[in-house]
């Protein structure tokens, strides 16, 4: 009867510990598939020409498949995206985490969460429709559907993990902190802008890290405003990012042109491997204080 | 007075950070004002009675969104279905099982990272693994499993806080009654963990509603009517990929806009339910 019941508890043990590490499982799955499938295009079409080449001809008599211009335009539309977000984002944490009254907090707190709710094509639709044509006839380019509409819709999706994460950390901080700053005679700014937000900073950091980590993965909405053609990246020039390069082709692609799509997408996943990385650095450094 | 101290130069610093600040928060909420208004003014007059109850006809010209919602509803059903058991399953065996501190850093690392990967690259894989290899075809239900693999970190998650909250009191007063671990786990620890399980599964609601980078390739995007059966095996676009499709593919703006003002109100009604939920929660915890 006893050893009956501790096979029975031996078992359910055995079945939680399955169920735990089907997450495990699931990042193998991905990371294997990714690597397996990705790999062929780059033996074929060698590691260096498929990095750096600057021409994308895939269904070109000769094709020729480089991807420095899907790489380039996504750095540079991550990094546009954070030049705007950032500032827009860490200002709005400061003033809602200390300054705002509860009423205001409260209401922006739901704003924000309302911001990150919006699906993604969504945000491609508004931008199509507005962001587009508003930049066509502001810069007076012939088409405004450009890596510039892209960072602008880029911008905004990143704002609410920024002001999310930033707000959690600086609310985080010491009371203590801020008292002795005040008590010594600076005033209530000078005292969010350099005593919390500096003892904040790896929160912050990680708000950043976390965004550059949706901007490089989304897809959709730049699909819609960056006008999808495979330029080297120009600020008011149709351009290709590494999403939308996968995105765009997989429905009638077979073959190498195939590979070489899962190979964009295995340089995609190490981008965000190496995020994921530096994210945990600064996760961890904020556990250890 | 010790206020007159503060230097014209401290003065300006002091009135630039204020400004910033409020243009920034201005900025910010007028944006989901802009897009909240926007989207409802342009999209609410293209919704009829005709556009909810019936399907896009070639024949008579007009467009219906009734299998787009029915797709998409399949699909939420049978992801939930799916992925409530092996999250709950996997925040179990980590708050009540796992002992190894090392298998618990993986375990969590694991999420993370499952979290933090593109959406586009969820389709890929799902194409290629669900599709592909195990068979399904085009389908909701590869699509279905593909979202699985999205949303268990979240399920996990609220699972995870929730059971942290049932009091150790408790299952040292079972274990002492003599109850087995499996007996403690279902009378003890699961009815405490429904909170959080509720909390994940509108998280993941509102994460399904928004998908269309990883259905796209795993789900298709036909406009079939279909029952629950036949529909999850056969390939159907939920509503964010049939807005995807009119806009960028057939240009009918107006079709996109009226799906967007639906989804815009789904996602303003599950915002109000994740803080409404919460808030009942936290009430009943604390009497």
């Amino acid at each position: 009867m006893k050893n009956k019941k501790r096979l029975f508890e031996t078992i359910i043990h055995g079945i939680f510990l399955l169920l735990g590490l089907i997450t495990v499982g699931f990042v193998l799955l991905i990371t294997i598939y990714l690597v397996i499938s990705g790999i062929p295009a780059i033996r074929t079409i060698g590691l260096f020409p498929f990095l750096f080449g600057t021409t994308w001809e895939s269904t070109a008599a000769e094709p020729s498949y480089g991807i420095l211009p899907f790489i380039l335009t996504s750095v540079y539309g991550t990094a546009g995206a954070m030049v705007l977000g950032v500032p827009i984002g860490f200002l709005t944490a400061v003033y809602l985490a200390k300054i705002a009254n509860p009423k205001v907090k409260a209401v922006m707190e739901q704003a924000v969460s309302m911001l990150a709710g919006i699906p993604s094509v969504v945000y491609g639709l508004v931008g199509m429709l507005t962001l587009v044509p508003g930049i066509r006839k502001l810069f007076n380019v012939p088409d405004g559907a450009s890596l510039f509409a892209a960072i602008i819709v880029l911008a905004i999706m990143v704002l609410p993990s920024i002001i999310k994460v930033s707000m959690t950390a600086l609310e985080a901080v010491p009371k203590e902190y801020e008292d002795a700053s005040l008590a010594l005679g600076a005033t209530p700014i000078e005292t969010y802008f350099r005593v919390s937000v500096p003892a904040a900073r790896s929160g912050i950091a990680a708000a950043v890290v976390l965004g550059v980590g949706r901007a490089i993965g989304e897809a959709m909405a730049v699909m819609m405003v960056s006008g999808n053609v495979p330029n080297m990246p120009s600020l008011f020039q149709s351009v290709r990012f590494l999403t939308t390069a996968v995105a765009s082709e997989m429905s009638y692609s077979s073959g190498l042109q195939q590979q070489a799509l899962f190979s964009i997408a295995l340089v995609l996943f190490l981008f965000i491997m190496l995020i994921n990385v530096i994210l945990n650095f600064f996760l961890k450094g904020d556990k250890e204080k | 007075m010790l206020t007159n101290k503060v230097s014209g130069k401290r003065k300006l610093y002091i009135w630039c950070m204020r400004s910033l600040m409020w243009i920034a928060t201005i900025l910010t909420g007028g944006l989901v004002l802009f897009f909240i208004l926007y989207v409802l003014i342009r999209g609410i007059p293209n919704i009829t009675w005709e556009f909810f109850s019936t399907k896009p006809s070639y024949l008579s010209g007009q467009i219906g969104i009734l299998p787009d919602i029915l797709n998409t509803l399949y699909i939420i059903l049978a992801t939930l279905i799916l992925v409530i058991p092996l999250g709950v399953g996997a925040a179990i065996y980590l708050t009540e099982y796992a002992s190894n501190k090392r298998m618990v850093t993986l375990i969590e690392y694991a999420a993370e990272t499952l979290s933090g990967i593109p959406s586009i690259i969820y389709g890929l894989v799902g194409m290629l693994f669900f599709c592909q290899f195990l068979n399904m075809k085009t389908s909701l239900l590869a699509g279905a499993f593909t979202l699985v693999i999205m949303n268990l970190p979240t399920i996990m998650r609220t699972t995870q806080e929730s059971l942290k909250t049932v009091p150790q009191s408790y299952r040292e007063g079972a274990f002492g009654l003599g109850a087995g671990k499996w007996r403690v786990i279902r009378t003890v620890v699961l009815p405490g963990c429904v909170d959080g399980v509720i909390t994940g599964c509108i998280l993941s609601i509102g994460r399904i509603l928004g998908e269309s980078a990883a259905l796209l390739f795993t789900a298709g995007f036909a406009h079939a009517l279909n029952g629950l059966f036949r529909g999850l095996n056969s390939p159907g676009a939920t509503l964010t990929v049939a807005l995807y499709v009119y806009a960028k593919e057939q240009g009918e703006f107006g079709i996109a806009f009226a799906i967007a003002a639906i989804l815009m109100i789904l996602a303003l009604t599950i915002n109000l339910a994740t803080m409404v939920v919460s808030k009942y929660f936290q009430r009943r915890k604390n009497l």
